[in-house]
């Protein structure tokens, strides 16, 4: 529960006076928690600093360490104080949270320190207040990353073993993502950069013309025409050795259909696709003009450079983030030029043997001019031509200076935002779990409650008083006030799953005849050990009701129950703040799901989970027919112990 | 611009306005000046003695209360919102929200819409400290909704269901429709007398003082503070 509930229970319960005069049963008598003598002052001492603060600002919180009997194993009698042989300068911050209900993170402290002292205080870090979160956050995750970057480096040293099973493909895989976990990986690496690169300067190198020093009149002659088959054989070496890597990376990967569509290896086919499309492609002129072209997609293969630079990787990224603003910077830039272009071509008509004979021919002054470049190609004659060309280029600054920064500001707010927005939603399901999980928490505390018999006036025996007496003032008073509003309504809590059970159960066709042959058991310590009826088999128990009313199913059923099933315990009294499930309080709550040995097989399985169903000690005094549905385990001492009962 | 008349705020002149200030590089106004209207309304209760004398508590009860009451709400009043979100805490089941409001009402003795700490401290001591005749004085106060001195059926099934409504949906037996209504009946007929339909706040009483179950459920609110 939040901060300040433990303020307003009193005026919660004071409430209840608007259900007494409408109960149509008695309502309960308050617990009889002693009354606590007021308020005092405790004096915790850390490390030599006193701290003083009221005792119910440290109770607010009953499950950290301050809030619970947890602090009295660090009373000092002789001083009267909690001493703490931690950071004072900490505490601070640990105390106020007591005191306002918000964790702020200190800025100047180390995030691990400051963790540690929230871990030895039972504070979880969600607790961290709504202003310093991010950055506690940030901190610790660079902290993280700082950690994880030394395991990194400590593995990549040794490199990680594979398990000694692995296939070839997975070895194999392993050396193309990897390429510093082997030699022969490393080898291979290297191989293929290299000859990408060779690949590459051939491509450039066979345009540079060569002197062709055969013929007389000395023509220049590109130098791929010169040497044809020097380099159709570097270039079929090196295709040859990329499509054998292409297989090869085909064959090794985890899920071909994902590699096939992933962006490198489009790129390796459409380096290698060339080459073979000219191989087939027959010799005559008209076609291998369109095949000249392909040989541009060769270029393409400086790209498979990429996986070996992070740079170029992370390049391609940032452009794919950016592709809004850059569209819309390009799309502002052609509104421009087609407006400039227009004016131009139309300031400039009237003059003869003007360059402007078109409005897309004056797209290209138009580029040139905005961009600055101002080759000079085409220049205005007539003087409007000649303001609107200066008006073009002044504009050209502004139209391409603006957007630039603020694609970059935009790129990088756009990319914090993300980091942000999704930190903010994953921090929203966490509270929204949380509170999720405090609600239940409170109703599965309550629920146990009742089967614990909190309820009944003057338990019987020992074994169950300490089970209620370990609950704190507070949930005492808070689940008379829910009992209260149960007895004024006349219908109990339940939870979801007994809910909608009942519900099976009423379908099948009203078997209530469950309480009878509970006040039939003897009421004692016996009672108690009895069996729990454990909530999995009750929920076979209907489901198998439900599908036949069949004897065999019945049986089944019993054999499933004597196996004894362990469940664990619901979130008692330590809930709310602390996500994980609390461990039980104490032995005698510890609830197992032992189920009665039913011995008589012909028993219609309906009925078999009555049998299973936990007795209520002292259930003498209900009055009322309300019929308990219970399915959470009542506390069983010993659990070896199993009675056997029969119907 | 100047000369458009006040008046005018057909879109031409806000286009006109705007592209001035577009012209001019005027931007709009900043909201700056809203952040400072920040309301720093701030209910300070009466003196502590002055509290002593109206209610029934002790000067350490008082300090207790307030001091609880004014880390959760330093301002020092409570509005119907913050009242709902505090009361739905204790009934995390179901929707509290309804009989929060007719709670806030109660407590609200001034109807200023805020609960301040000398409402809340009369209404509990009324309820903790008060006789029984208090008390019940007080149950009935929160039942006549309209504050007119009888509680008609409609009330009361209203006040019913919100109580319903806080048990939620998963309960044992499970929740029928007619449930309120069965049991808005019940309570006429225990406490109309005169069948007249409506149940005053004699009637109301004498009822209620004949009701054993009710008497005995009063030492309820002998010990919550």
């Amino acid at each position: 529960m939040a901060a300040g509930v433990a303020t307003w229970l009193p005026f919660a319960r004071a409430a209840a006076v608007g259900w007494l005069p409408l109960a149509q049963q008695p309502l309960p008598p308050a617990p009889g928690v002693k009354a606590t003598r007021g308020d005092e002052v405790l004096v915790v001492n850390v490390s030599g600093r006193r701290f003083e603060t009221w005792k119910n600002t440290l109770d607010r919180y009953p499950d950290t360490l301050l809030g619970s009997s947890e602090k009295e194993f660090f009373y000092d009698a002789d001083s009267g104080e909690y001493f703490f042989d931690r950071d004072p300068d900490m505490f601070r911050h640990v105390l106020n949270f007591y005191r306002t209900g918000r964790l702020h993170c200190p800025r100047q402290e180390c995030i691990q320190a400051f963790d540690e002292e929230l871990a030895f205080y039972g504070l979880v870090p969600e607790l961290v207040g709504d202003c310093c979160l991010e950055e506690y956050r940030d901190r610790k995750k660079e902290n993280a990353e700082r950690l994880a970057e030394d395991e990194e480096a400590e593995q990549a040293g040794d490199g990680p073993a594979l398990p000694a099973g692995s296939s070839l493909r997975q070895r194999l895989w392993r050396a193309f993502e990897n390429p510093h976990t082997s030699t022969a990986a490393l080898v291979f690496y290297y191989v293929t950069g290299f000859f990408i690169a060779v690949s590459v300067v051939a491509n450039v190198v066979e345009t540079i013309p060569c002197r062709g020093s055969a013929r007389r009149p000395p023509r220049e002659q590109p130098c791929g025409e010169r040497f044809p088959m020097a380099f159709f054989c570097m270039d079929t070496a090196c295709v040859l050795i990329f499509t054998g890597e292409y297989l090869l990376r085909l064959f090794a990967a985890p899920s071909r259909c994902r590699f096939l569509r992933s962006v490198m290896s489009l790129i390796d086919v459409v380096a290698i696709l060339p080459y073979y499309i000219g191989l087939f492609v027959p010799k005559n002129e008209d076609v291998s003009g369109a095949f000249v072209t392909l040989r541009v997609f060769r270029v393409f293969r400086i790209f498979k450079f990429s996986r070996h630079s992070q740079g170029l990787r992370i390049l391609g990224y940032t452009l794919k983030s950016c592709a809004s603003e850059l569209g819309f910077l390009l799309f502002s830039l052609t509104m421009a030029i087609i407006i400039f272009a227009t004016v131009m071509f139309y300031a400039e008509k009237g003059t003869n043997k003007t360059n402007f004979t078109s409005i897309p021919a004056a797209f290209w002054y138009t580029i040139v001019t905005m961009t600055t470049l101002g080759y000079g190609d085409m220049v205005p004659s007539t003087i409007a031509g000649k303001i609107f060309g200066s008006i073009c280029s002044l504009s050209g600054v502004l139209v391409i200076a603006l957007p630039v920064p603020v694609i970059v500001s935009n790129f990088s707010r756009i990319y914090h935002q993300n980091q942000r927005a999704d930190k903010r939603r994953a921090q929203q399901k966490v509270r929204l779990a949380r509170i999720r999980l405090a609600k239940s928490g409170t109703t599965n505390a309550f629920l146990q409650y009742k089967q614990n018999g909190g309820l009944e006036d003057s338990g019987s025996g020992e074994e169950q008083a300490l089970c209620v007496r370990n609950r704190s003032a507070f949930e005492h008073q808070h689940h008379h006030l829910l009992h209260c509003l149960e007895k004024t309504t006349c219908h109990e809590f339940t939870d979801e799953l007994t809910f909608s059970e009942a519900l099976g159960a009423v379908s099948l066709g009203g078997h209530t005849s469950r309480s009878t042959s509970m006040s039939s058991q003897p009421v004692g310590p016996s009672s108690l050990l009895s069996s729990c009826c454990p909530r999995r088999a009750k929920r076979r128990a209907i489901r198998l009701a439900n599908s036949t009313a069949s004897v065999s199913r019945g049986s089944m059923q019993e054999l499933d129950t004597l196996a004894g099933l362990r469940r664990s315990p619901a979130p008692q009294s330590r809930s709310s703040l602390n996500a994980k499930p609390h461990d039980s309080l104490d032995l005698n709550c510890d609830s197992r799901d032992f189920v009665a040995a039913i011995i008589s097989i012909p028993t219609p399985p309906a009925n078999t989970p009555d049998e299973s169903q936990p007795s209520s000690p002292g259930g003498g005094g209900r009055t009322s027919s309300t019929l308990r549905n219970s399915s959470l385990g009542t506390p069983c001492l010993l659990p070896e112990t199993v009675k056997i009962s029969s119907l | 611009m100047n000369r458009c008349p006040r008046r005018c705020r057909s879109p031409l002149g806000q286009a006109a306005r705007s592209l001035y200030q577009l012209v001019t590089g005027s931007l709009s106004p900043d909201s700056v000046e809203d952040e400072f209207e920040l309301s720093t309304v701030c209910h300070r209760p009466e003196g502590l003695e002055q509290l002593q004398e109206q209610t029934k508590f002790t000067r350490k009860e008082l300090q207790v209360l307030y001091r609880g009451f004014k880390n959760e709400c330093p301002s020092g009043i409570v509005s119907e919102e913050n009242f709902k979100q505090i009361y739905s805490q204790f009934f995390p089941q179901g929707d509290s929200s309804t009989y929060a409001a007719f709670l806030f009402n109660a407590f609200d003795t001034n109807h200023d819409g805020s609960v301040s700490f000398e409402d809340f401290v009369a209404g509990l001591s009324v309820i903790l400290r008060g006789t029984v005749d208090d008390r019940l004085n007080w149950a009935f106060n929160l039942y006549d909704l309209n504050k007119d001195g009888c509680i008609t059926k409609e009330e009361m099934l209203d006040i019913m269901k919100s109580i319903y409504d806080m048990m939620g949906k998963y309960t044992y037996p499970a929740l029928r429709e007619e449930a309120p209504r069965e049991h808005v009946e019940n309570f006429f007929q225990k406490m109309d007398r005169n069948k007249d339909g409506v149940v005053t706040i004699e009637e109301f009483i004498e009822s209620c003082q004949k009701d054993e179950n009710i008497m005995r459920s009063m030492q309820l609110f002998d010990n919550v503070i």
